[in-house]
């Protein structure tokens, strides 16, 4: 770049003018522009469906209706249309879909986005093939059976003319659109794009400063708010002195948001809101405010003493959730091990904190958000403006990390409040002490876990039970158990062949906002269950697969029939997508086989295993450890297989169970929100730590080549870090890490 | 509030800002500048989201005043030339949500600027401070080390 240095005084709309223009910044007007700044349809386009356009120009306009946070689907979900449309990848501009129920849901969560889409995203490709077959074939005056569509030509077989997707654009898009039954899909072996590893379509924005976040949205007019929000949940306003906080420079006004009665659920928390012309001033006058609050009956939620109580509770017997052969009820001292485990909250900390501009008119509200819910957002912020859903127009910004945090549109309604009362854009910036201290944790957790043994050692009977406030307690008062849908994550859906085997639900108050985080529940299970399973492996003598192979019995698919419960398995029937043990196995085998080649450790070292299905998915990890004489902790290496059935993009795949090992190593080492007198204890990330790169260790990823139809891949990695890594430990040291996370223990 | 006027130099262009001296660059080249690719993370230098160039070294521009910018050159990640490293970066695979990228690259750059052929140690060392929640830290270093063996030093300073 040149040595440009001439001074140029610039005003702040002569810079969103400048940047805007080039790119260095967006400008949005308030004019209702789309958020699309790199993909927007052109005025040419022709539509075929829902999810496909075709310009004029020869370009295809793929919408993805799913929320990137780093997944990967603004590529994967094209791939997939793309794939069945016979388009060319290079041809391809990849649109944000708005906040829209022609889509169907749209919740960027579940690890469902392939898993729910897969089909009908192959079902939009061919029906926009099957048009363009049909204008070619009208245009040539033959019959349709004689063209075919390939590498984004129509072409006539016999007499080699050929027609471009741009050429056909037009008379395509006035084709009758055909079933979705009627069309026909592509035989695998013909897949193009599917089972490939594309880069991901954001990849030259994102390495150049140009990807667009809900952080990076500015319009003009637009101001910046600072909110002070309840530091304890259900405590209200009782004082407010802005007096200072106005004087600050750049603040324009305080605005005292209503602090909600009832349960939380996706409603804004209140506070007092310092609006200023820039972030700094909004952060500077905020810090200015004095406030006082009133009294709430979780004043005194202390973790140290919650995390007793449950640990109190779970000896005792809870509510019956599931009962694999009889009960058992005679546990003789001698033949039975028992042990308790605890994870703490933990908070999601996505490298953007929540994040949304809103821009309200007496006609309606627009919303540009860093969000994985852009339909909830509708739904909350016309209710809390007292608009109609048809008023609130939602844009999905490339979202700076999500893990659950960006599905509740709680930041959304700030911004829209906030709009309403100055009649001017307002962006919503949360910081990173807000996003630690007024989230919508991860719940705290015991799980006590008990077997009677036989002569060989091996399991007869199993009790296992979990207690934890639920995310149910976000959405309705007085809810004091885990909801049946959270024991389905990795508690009560363990195929393990034992005769008798009982799990029950233990009561956990709720004193604070739950909401769910990458992988949910299977966290706190996976690690109860991992954790378990290798203290009986250890018992018997046996290694950590053996005694997962050898509960887990023969390879079968298992339906959980006359155990009491009815298994949600994930939104999905069990003929799609079985609980099959042979799909265990095969995870362990790969893990087990790689183990084998792996060098013998040295003194202080130490292999840890766990498996776990969650999302319909399959995952075994193994991790190795060294714990020197001082208990300093490194984690050396991972090695991971994961069967998540057909793959879309390997590559995502890959770096999706890199990334979960990684989200699972930091949660499980450092990972704890602890409260006292009701308030959070940790602000920022010198209290809440995050692995870094000098902690990361060497991973090894399998992926398991599969025709089952596509399962979860974002979450599925998670739960069986954590014990994988405490089983290493245990391996390494002898010591047996029951209470998370490994940083009271040892050293890291 | 201030008379004399503030300039900020980025990425060779100087720009006159009527602000408290005291408000961090982050915020200026943000807020009041427009240029976006620096990202807030933590806003007390805990995470390297922020990182730009002053001078050509690593610096948090969430802890850098605008006071403390006067008379330095600061190179954001809109000015970083460093093609091959950006390069790497992509042949990697390297970003997932990219959030935290522009800050990984700032660092990288700045490393490969003092030290052509880093160590893991070293790699390590220099990037430490850039938090990625997303776990991309092997395919940074993977990324890292694929430069540095070609022996090309990436200039970060853009001018």
């Amino acid at each position: 770049m040149s040595t440009f240095t001439a001074v140029q005084n610039f005003s702040r709309r002569d810079v969103l003018k400048l940047f805007g223009a080039t790119g260095g910044g967006l400008a949005l007007g308030a004019s209702g522009l789309s958020w699309s700044p790199m993909a927007l349809a052109q005025d040419k386009e022709a539509r075929l469906n829902l999810f496909i356009a075709i310009g004029e120009d020869n370009k295809v306009y793929l919408t993805c209706h799913r929320s990137e946070m780093g997944q990967g689907i603004r590529t994967g979900i094209p791939q997939i249309l793309a794939d069945e449309l016979e388009a060319d990848w290079q041809h391809v501009v990849v649109v944000q879909g708005l906040a829209d129920k022609r889509y169907g849901s749209q919740n960027t969560d579940g690890s469902r986005s392939i898993r729910k889409h897969y089909d009908a995203m192959r079902q939009m490709g061919a029906m926009a093939r099957t048009m363009l077959e049909q204008a070619a074939a009208q245009m040539w005056k033959v019959p349709v059976a004689e063209v075919s569509a390939k590498d984004h030509q129509v072409h006539h077989l016999s007499s080699g003319r050929k027609l471009s997707y741009g050429e056909l654009a037009i008379a395509a898009s006035t084709q009758p659109m055909p079933a979705k039954e009627a069309v026909t899909l592509k035989d695998s072996k013909d897949f193009k794009h599917i089972g490939q590893s594309h880069t991901i379509v954001d990849m030259q924005d994102m390495i150049d400063g140009k990807a667009k976040y809900g952080y990076d949205v500015q319009m003009e007019g637009m101001l910046y708010a600072s909110i002070t929000r309840p530091p304890v949940l259900g405590s209200d306003i009782a004082t407010l002195d802005d007096s200072l906080a106005r004087k600050v420079a750049g603040v324009v006004d305080v605005i005292r948001l209503k602090v909600p009665k009832g349960a939380p659920a996706f409603q804004a928390l209140g506070g007092v809101a310092v609006i200023a012309s820039n972030s700094w001033s909004a952060q500077q006058g905020r810090k200015a405010l004095l406030i006082t609050w009133t009294a709430s009956a979780n004043d005194s939620h202390d973790t140290t003493e919650y995390l007793k109580t449950l640990s109190e509770r779970v000896k005792l017997p809870g509510k019956l959730a599931r009962q694999q052969g009889k009960e058992t009820r005679d546990w003789p001292e001698q033949s039975t091990i028992n042990a308790l485990y605890t994870v703490p909250y933990l908070a999601h900390a996505p490298m953007e904190p929540p994040v949304a501009t809103a821009s309200v008119t007496e006609t309606g509200c627009e919303v540009w958000a860093s969000t994985q819910t852009p339909q909830s957002t509708v739904q909350t912020v016309a209710a809390s403006l007292g608009m109609k859903e048809e008023q609130v127009k939602v844009n999905v910004t490339l979202l700076g990390g999500g893990f659950g945090r960006k599905s509740k549109p709680d930041f959304s309604v700030e911004a829209a409040l906030l709009s309403q009362k100055l009649q001017r854009p307002v962006k919503v910036s949360w910081s990173r002490e807000d996003e630690i201290q007024n989230g919508y944790l991860h719940a705290i957790s015991a799980q006590f876990y008990q077997a009677k043994l036989n002569d060989n050692k091996m399991p007869e009977a199993m009790l296992q039970r979990s207690a934890f406030p639920s995310i149910s307690s976000t959405f309705a008062e007085g809810v004091d158990y885990p909801s049946a849908g959270e024991l389905d994550l990795g508690f009560v859906d363990v195929p393990l062949a034992v005769e008798s085997y009982r799990c029950e639900a233990v009561k956990a108050e709720a004193h604070t906002r739950i909401g769910w985080m990458r992988s949910v529940c299977n966290i706190q299970h996976a690690f109860g269950i991992g954790s378990f399973v290798d203290e009986l492996a250890n018992n018997a003598g046996v290694s950590c697969p053996k005694m997962w192979q050898a509960l887990l019995g023969k390879s079968r698919k298992v339906d959980f029939a006359d155990q009491g419960f009815k298994y949600g398995n994930y939104g999905e029937e069990l003929s799609r997508h079985p609980v099959d043990v042979g799909r265990y196995l095969n995870v362990i085998d790969i893990v087990e086989q790689a183990l084998n080649k792996q060098p013998a450790v040295k003194a202080g070292q130490g292999w840890g295993f766990a498996v776990h299905r969650s999302f319909t998915s399959y995952v075994a990890v193994a991790i190795l450890v060294e714990v020197d004489s001082s208990q300093n902790l490194t984690v050396l290496k991972s090695i991971a297989a994961i069967d998540a059935g057909l793959i879309v993009n390997p590559d995502r795949v890959e770096s999706q169970t890199e990334g979960a090992v990684m989200f699972g190593l930091s949660l499980a080492m450092m990972g704890e929100i602890s409260f006292k007198e009701g308030k959070v204890q940790q602000s920022n990330f010198h209290d809440y730590p995050l692995l870094r790169i000098s902690q990361c260790p060497e991973i090894e990823v399998t992926i398991v080549r599969s025709d089952a139809p596509p399962a979860g891949v974002g979450e599925p990695g998670v739960p069986p870090v954590a014990p994988a890594l405490t089983n290493a430990i245990f391996a390494a040291t002898g010591k047996r890490i029951r209470d998370l996370p490994v940083n009271k223990s040892l050293n890291i | 509030m201030n008379d004399e006027k503030l300039t900020l130099s980025i990425n060779g262009k100087s720009f006159a800002l009527d602000t408290d001296p005291k408000m961090p660059i982050l915020w200026a080249i943000r807020d009041m500048l427009g240029m976006t690719g620096t990202k807030y993370g933590c806003g007390a230098g805990l995470c390297g989201a922020c990182t730009v160039h002053i001078d050509g070294k690593p610096a948090r521009a969430c802890l850098t005043s605008v006071a403390q910018a006067q008379g330095k050159q600061v190179t954001t990640i809109e000015g970083l030339a460093a093609e091959e490293l950006k390069q790497a970066w992509s042949d990697h695979n390297v970003p997932q949500c990219g959030y935290c990228q522009s800050g990984q690259l700032m660092s990288a750059a700045a490393l490969l600027a003092e030290n052509a052929a880093p160590t893991d140690a070293e790699i390590e060392s220099a990037m430490s401070g850039n938090i990625c929640r997303c776990g991309t830290y092997t395919r940074i270093k993977s990324a890292i080390h694929s430069v540095s063996k070609k022996g090309v030093s990436n200039k970060g300073a853009s001018s």
